[in-house]
């Protein structure tokens, strides 16, 4: 029967923020799931919830502030909202790692590239016992030329495409069933962010990881993601293949997002924003 | 650039061997150690180099200085450059026990404030507020004249009560690293809490604590002499900065020797480590030179 459970399902996960100014609801009510191997997009505007919904995944909300009000977050059928400390800890990296948006912050400043590594390896894989050669391939699997001289690096010695590569390769370094990555290509520019996501393509079909990505841009699922779940003021309004979702949205607060992005060719003075006075309100 | 292969800390380092100040300052910091030391493992041994510094001859008392006594004597022919350098090594071990005392306890309890927050913050802080709200001098003169005027007292006590400034700083640093994407990052490793809080934020909130560290062991250094002045300090017949010049008030007119070289012993050594700890300072915050 645990052959088709789903590697993660979310069942109306609500989560409310307590503030010194009154209760926000970030997320209400949301479901989803995901199956083992499956790439799915979940896009929005800031404020959507949608970052909010990644780092609950393993409860890495600070709570004060935030609450499980209510709902399920079943990763390979266990409850991460009812884990133990400790085998919470094992989920987080182990089963499901991230990656950041702001990589040039992600890497703690006062360490090298493989002393940062070798720790997310030593949590989750203390059976390695050359843990200078793991680095190196998974350096080398990401992309970075040279990685032997690359991991002795600290990150202001790297540049931003590198840095995220190297957070990244920390993050595959644990081996996790699912890669969640959080805006990963925004702080970078367009050829890098390119090539970033062309890797995560090919590291996910390599490795046979599933991958959540959260993201604001239409533009960049094509290609790397199945499932694309639309955000909007903490609810999914609309979920399907991306196939579907990117050729007939419908939704239109996903016609209007989709609308925002700038076309080739088409003349225009002035970009398109969203009037939200003409999206319903559930 | 030699740059590249540097860590944060010996780039802070490199700026800091740059600073002339903070290079004379750290030059006569040295020397002062090397004195203490030696003039103290002199004394444990006692060996009466360049005198025997409680050796009393009252034919030659209230000597100005001259070539046989380089600062003069005192009211009991003591020589006072013998009791000065025997006793440097109290000033000094009372400058860095204390401040390591109190570093000990103000980054555990500003670590933990400022890392877990909510109550446990909320608790500690309210301690700290009332252990501030005492007159820190008066505090330390009851609790040695109640324990016993011992070195390892005084060291003891004025650790046990200067480490709130610390806890404040080390809780303020926590607070904003606390929120760091790295650290988010390791939390997402599944790191400890224990582990995040030594290994990851601490390294990065080190140069300030290190800068107060240093700005500490002056704040030690004349609490010290001002107990030994007011006769709580280190008993006799030991030497002590602050106990030559407590002796030598009543004869502040006819020997004036007997305040000044104390005096000037305790100031600059004071100088001294308050113009490093501000050196260290600027060397720690001048991050845009080569970022």
């Amino acid at each position: 029967m645990s052959m088709n459970l789903p590697l993660l399902e979310v069942r109306d996960l609500r989560i409310r923020f307590r503030t010194e100014s009154g209760v926000t609801e970030a997320v209400r009510g949301i479901s989803f799931a995901l199956e083992k191997g499956e790439a799915l997009a979940i896009v929005g505007e800031s404020g959507s919830g949608k970052s909010v919904t990644a780092l609950a995944l393993t409860r890495l909300l600070p709570t004060p502030p935030a609450e499980f009000v209510s709902g399920e977050i079943l990763f390979e059928g266990r409850d991460v909202l009812k884990l133990s400390p400790p085998d919470l800890r094992k989920v987080r990296g182990g089963g499901i790692a991230y990656v950041f948006q702001e990589p040039s912050t992600s890497l703690n400043p006062v360490y090298t590239s493989r002393s940062q590594i070798a720790e997310a390896i030593r949590l989750h894989r203390p059976e390695v016992k050359d843990i200078d050669a793991e680095i190196v391939h998974w350096l080398d699997a990401v992309g970075i030329v040279n990685p032997a001289q690359r991991m002795r690096d600290y990150p202001h010695q790297l540049s931003g495409g590198m840095q995220q590569r190297a957070m990244i390769a920390m993050a595959l370094s644990c081996q996790p069933r699912l890669l969640v990555a959080d805006e990963p290509t925004t702080a970078l520019d367009v050829t890098i962010q390119a090539q970033i996501l062309d890797q995560l393509r090919e590291l996910r079909k390599r490795f046979d990881m599933s991958l959540i990505l959260i993201t604001h841009n239409f533009a960049i699922i094509r290609n790397l993601c199945d499932k694309v779940a639309v955000m909007f003021r903490g609810e999914i309004v609309e979920f399907g293949t991306a196939e579907e979702v990117l050729r007939n949205p419908q939704h239109p607060y996903t016609r209007a997002l989709m609308d925002c992005i700038p076309k080739l060719g088409e003349h225009r003075t002035r970009l398109h924003t969203i009037d939200y006075s003409k999206i319903p309100t559930s | 650039m030699k740059d590249e292969f540097l860590s944060p800390g010996q780039r802070m380092m490199q700026r800091f061997r740059r600073d002339r100040i903070g290079m004379i300052s750290t030059g006569f910091v040295v020397v002062l150690f090397v004195v203490a030391v030696t003039f103290g493992t002199l004394s444990w041994l006692d060996v009466p180099f360049p005198a025997d510094p409680n050796l009393t001859n009252l034919e030659a008392k209230l000597q100005p200085p001259s070539a046989t006594h380089w600062l003069g004597t005192d009211n009991l022919g003591r020589d006072v450059l013998a009791r000065l350098l025997h006793g440097a090594y109290i000033s000094l071990s009372v400058g860095f026990v204390a401040v390591f005392v109190s570093l000990a306890i103000g980054v555990v309890v500003g670590a933990i404030s400022g890392y877990f927050g909510g109550w446990v913050d909320n608790v500690l802080m309210r301690i700290v507020d009332a252990i501030m709200c005492f007159p820190t001098f008066f505090l330390i003169l009851t609790a040695v004249a109640l324990l016993g005027p011992s070195l390892l007292n005084i060291i003891v006590v004025i650790g046990l009560v200067s480490w709130t400034g610390t806890a404040r700083l080390v809780r303020a640093e926590f607070l904003t690293l606390r929120e760091s994407e790295y650290v988010r990052a390791a939390r997402g490793l599944g790191q400890k809490s224990w582990a995040i809080i030594f290994r990851h934020i601490l390294p990065n909130a080190a140069a300030p604590i290190f800068v107060t560290a240093v700005l500490g062991i002056p704040d030690a250094i004349l609490t010290e002499a001002g107990l030994s002045f007011l006769g709580f300090g280190v008993q006799p017949p030991q030497a002590t900065w602050g106990n030559i010049i407590s002796d030598g008030k009543s004869y502040i007119l006819d020997a004036w020797w007997l305040i000044l070289f104390p005096g000037l012993a305790i100031f600059v050594s004071a100088l001294a480590f308050y113009l490093a700890g501000d050196a260290l300072r600027r060397a720690a915050s001048s991050k845009s030179e080569t970022q």
